[in-house]
């Protein structure tokens, strides 16, 4: 694992998806998209139906994020990660279409782990609260589907050197649980989470 | 009688909904410097500094600490001696509501209900709003944009008296636990005990947006908040759940007569975007 931060680039290939580590402290720039509970829902019910989703997830990094509105002169408003756990019920579908890479906040599922291992990506984590910092990351905003969906819509985010730390790497390994370790000391009631 | 008028109530939550969302106040500031100063994890360090650097940029920019700017929920105090015009109370504040967060391009965070089409209401109303009445004629106003990631792990548990002050650690731990990251620590928590089920989620709530340096009143009470903070933060959750010591700001305890055979226990958890602001008319 590297404090020091790597500069990667998105979409994500095979190769960079497999390459980080749990702990890893990355920045990301190119593009990446935007999507959550919402979006989540209607992609995975367009599957149901059997039709194309609006937007290739092949290679994809979605960021969970419902940025608020910008004011004049401003690309996006906050933008800072929202709870990746909402996705986990949707996440397994939109891998299995080539999604390579997740940001978010927060905890995932057994069952999105095991997904991310079988198709090889990374969960990275962004800093919750920190919307007004990451939003100086974010270059231009462009709704792609859903726009109905007002914060919530798919969009595509340009982004340059966007701060993220590898949460769980696409071997499964967690960096909550690593990190947290070394600091615990509940003694005999200890019972992680 | 004094009379007040709906449309300085309108104005006063309007600018008070973009203070909030905007301005992280100072004692939360202030806080996370101090705890900064002491945690040992790096990464917890680094993260402290970025929501330090994160409010300069809100306060600088007028741009949203948390791009989750909340439901808009609203305690107002209103004095018996006080007389609304033009308008009625709960309008009023909607109102405020809406210019707050069109105007102010605070998120829009609201459906119109909570099961079947969710749509949204384009205007972040209705606010939650509780209204007590106090002596005087002055009308207080306190206003805490409250984002879902905290609120969603917030835990009600009718306890019973045998449980005790063990029981109330439980589930003070249990729901720090299960918010882990995904609740934005460090956090603050507000844990609200007695009164009756909704007493006990009230209480809680009101500690959860208390000022930072402010302790419970009883000393057995204050002495309960800083054991439960010192418990929370040997979690080894730490900021954004990385690790470290700082897990919380600090504890806040609320508390009712209660039932003699009840013991509820409420806890409300607030993210380090603990947003408050007060206005008295």
């Amino acid at each position: 694992m590297s404090e020091q931060p790597m500069r990667i680039s998105a979409p994500f290939d095979d190769a960079t998806a497999r390459a980080l580590k749990a702990g890893d402290h990355v920045l990301i720039s190119g593009t990446i998209l935007a999507a959550r509970d919402a979006a989540h829902k209607r992609m995975v019910e367009a599957l149901d139906r059997g039709e194309e989703l609006p937007v290739d997830l092949r290679g994809a990094v979605v960021y969970y994020v419902g940025p608020s509105p910008a004011k004049p002169g401003q690309a996006i408003g906050a933008a800072g990660p929202t709870t990746a756990g909402r996705m986990d019920a949707y996440t397994p579908r939109l891998l299995d279409q080539g999604l390579k890479g997740m940001i978010g906040k927060g905890y995932r599922t057994p069952e999105v782990v095991d997904a991310m291992k079988k198709h090889g990506v990374p969960y990275l984590a962004a800093v919750g609260g920190a919307g007004a910092l990451i939003s100086g990351c974010i270059k231009k905003y462009t709704v792609l589907a859903y726009a109905d969906l007002g914060p919530e819509a798919v969009a595509a985010m340009e982004v340059e050197d966007f701060p993220a730390i590898v949460a769980i790497d696409a071997e499964g390994n967690d960096y909550y649980e690593q990190g947290q370790a070394p600091y615990r000391r509940l003694g005999e009631t200890a019972h992680g989470r | 009688m004094r009379e007040i008028q709906a449309e300085a109530i309108s104005k006063a939550v309007a600018e008070l909904a973009v203070r909030a969302c905007c301005h992280l106040p100072q004692d939360v500031y202030e806080s996370l410097g101090a705890r900064r100063a002491q945690e040992p994890s790096p990464a917890g360090r680094n993260i402290l500094a970025q929501l330090m650097d994160n409010a300069d940029i809100a306060a600088r920019e007028q741009m949203p600490i948390c791009q989750d700017t909340g439901l808009a929920v609203i305690f107002v105090e209103l004095g018996q001696d006080a007389h609304i015009v033009g308008g009625d109370l709960n309008a009023a504040i909607h109102e405020g509501v809406r210019r707050g967060y069109v105007d102010g391009c605070l998120r829009k965070s609201c459906v119109a209900e909570p099961l079947f089409e969710r749509a949204n209401t384009g205007d972040n109303t209705p606010a939650v709003i509780h209204v007590s009445v106090a002596p005087g004629d002055g009308l207080r106003l306190r206003l805490a944009p409250k984002g879902a990631g905290s609120e969603n792990k917030s835990v009600l548990k009718m306890l019973t008296p045998a449980d005790g002050i063990e029981g109330v650690r439980q589930v003070v731990l249990d729901a720090v636990l299960a918010a882990g990251p995904n609740s934005c620590p460090p956090l603050v928590v507000g844990v609200g005990l007695g009164g009756d089920m909704e007493m006990a989620a009230i209480c809680a709530k009101k500690a959860a947006v208390r000022d930072l340096g402010s302790r419970n009143p009883d000393p057995r009470y204050a002495a309960l908040e800083d054991e439960l903070l010192e418990l929370i933060n040997r979690t080894g959750i730490g900021p954004q759940g990385l690790g470290g010591e700082t897990t919380a700001l600090k504890v806040h305890v609320e508390w009712y007569p209660t039932h003699i055979a009840s013991l509820p226990v409420a806890v409300n958890i607030n993210c380090h975007a603990a947003r408050h602001a007060e206005a008295i008319l």
